[in-house]
């Protein structure tokens, strides 16, 4: 674990009367993978995206690499090529292919040179098993091919932090894996991520610490071992209970065990 | 074959005189696309504001137009106009002025559809990628408005070309009136000559919209 690189100090956020977010304060250190959870409506996506400025905030102050991330900041469009932000509904452009999807904010937001931008992205895509799909249009991807361009779109900015919005919630079941796949590699690698999921077994396997936020403030961090063996907080414990079922039919005991 | 009267048209300069009149059908229609298309894009920017004034403004307008008959308005601005204010205005620039009227307030809705259903999203990733919001709408929004728009104004077009059959009320000689001239002089000469003319005429229309038709549709699944 590194420096601090995103800090979150005292963040209040309203939707009017309602208050979304608040008082909530967080560190994320560099190469560390943050999972979110929580039930729904308790502000885990506001969160997220609150930390790439697409919501104004009433109050706090977010900092990236020691500089504050304001709506209003003329650095606003530079801070952002910093965070990697991936959507649960992908939001590729549909007029452009998965390649010009992925190159467009390089070559013109970062001026990077058209051939370069473009190695990258057909290295990035075959990392995640879509080389040959590079000149299709969105419409002719699958949900969980075009989630994975579009965590390719993200990652091809080199941000220093990236965040998932339940990348996962939108797709079939068995498109889940290969994003969730996707997402372990880049652990792997290191990177910084702030993970918003519902996918709990997943948040296991993935999380330096998680967070079990519910009504918009932040009501348990832990390690994942010991958040879903031990949670401490009954809220925590009665939101992990949703998760698991009891068996009401008797299957033959253990024999159907011994089977399997 | 029953005689349709064709012979009709290659009599003097008949065929030649209908091309003048499909002509001066495709003039006013043309003219009036080429001022309603800006300023329908204009409109159509204007109605997507939030803005209560401009909303109900541009909102009685486009109700108006859309629900007068365009025939009431052509006598509206052709006869109402001379009566009331004295002017003396052509029956063709008082077709090509209701025309442009209707197909500002038409195509100003097209745009104003093709804005708001580019989805929020769309402007979101863009900013997340850090794009700016010039480029958001230089790479992102107008070329996405641009492939909903095209086949909606191209058929706004085939559909303003029709229409001009009506101005040969406010005594504009355009095709049809030719058409209705020519059987008038052959009456006695050719009794069926109603059929043959005005299967010319319509197969003069079709002539002029079904290549603009055939466009429209392959723009359409080429950008689906």
């Amino acid at each position: 674990m590194g420096r601090e690189l995103l800090s979150i100090e005292h963040l209040t956020k309203r939707y009017g009367d309602l208050t979304v977010l608040e008082d909530l304060s967080l560190t994320v250190q560099e190469g560390q993978v943050i999972v979110i959870v929580g039930p729904s409506g308790c502000g885990k996506s506001t969160l997220l995206r609150c930390i790439n400025a697409l919501e104004p905030i009433q109050g706090g102050i977010i900092k990236l690499d020691g500089q504050e991330i304001d709506r209003d900041t003329k650095k606003l469009p530079e801070l952002r090529q910093k965070i990697g932000m991936v959507f649960q509904s992908y939001d590729l452009f549909p007029h452009l292919t998965a390649l010009d999807n992925i190159t467009l904010a390089p070559i013109k937001v970062q001026k990077r040179k058209k051939a370069e931008v473009e190695a990258e992205a057909l290295q990035l895509l075959e990392r995640v098993g879509l080389k040959d799909r590079a000149g299709d249009y969105p419409r002719q991807l699958s949900g969980g091919q075009k989630q994975r361009v579009a965590i390719v779109r993200a990652l091809c900015m080199h941000p220093e932090i990236m965040l998932f919005d339940e990348v996962t919630a939108a797709l079939d079941p068995e498109m889940v894996r290969e994003v969730l796949d996707v997402l372990l590699d880049l652990a792997k690698q290191g990177r910084t991520m702030l993970i918003v999921t519902h996918e709990m077994q997943f948040a296991r396997a993935v999380a330096d610490q998680v967070i079990f936020l519910d009504g918009g403030q932040i009501v348990e961090q832990a390690p994942p071992d010991q958040f879903f063996e031990h949670p401490k907080t009954q809220r925590a414990q009665k939101f992990l209970n949703t998760f698991t079922f009891e068996t009401i039919k008797n299957h033959g005991g253990n024999d159907y065990e011994n089977q399997a | 074959m029953p005689d349709l009267g064709f012979e009709v048209l290659l009599k003097g300069k008949n065929f030649a005189r209908l091309m003048g009149g499909l002509w001066v059908a495709l003039r006013i229609s043309l003219i009036s696309v080429v001022i309603s298309i800006p300023l329908g894009i204009l409109l159509g920017i204007v109605m997507t504001w939030k803005n209560p004034i401009s909303r109900v403004l541009t909102r009685i307008y486009l109700e108006i137009i859309r629900i007068m008959p365009q025939l009431v308005l052509l006598f509206l601005v052709f006869f109402g106009t001379t009566r009331t204010f004295g002017w003396d205005i052509s029956g063709e620039l008082a077709s090509i002025i209701v025309f442009s009227l209707w197909g500002t307030a038409e195509m100003g809705d097209l745009v104003r559809g093709a804005l708001i259903s580019i989805p929020i999203h769309q402007y979101e990733s863009a900013s997340a990628l850090g794009l700016s919001s010039g480029q958001t709408f230089l790479y992102i929004i107008i070329p996405q408005t641009i492939r909903r728009l095209i086949p909606l104004s191209i058929n706004l077009i085939t559909r303003m070309i029709k229409t001009t059959s009506l101005v040969l009320m406010i005594g504009v000689v355009e095709v049809l009136k030719v058409a209705q001239q020519i059987i008038e002089a052959n009456r006695m000469a050719s009794p069926n000559a109603a059929f043959g003319i005005y299967l010319t005429v319509f197969i003069l229309y079709f002539l002029a919209c079904w290549p603009i038709s055939l466009v429209a549709k392959a723009l359409e699944r080429r950008w689906q």
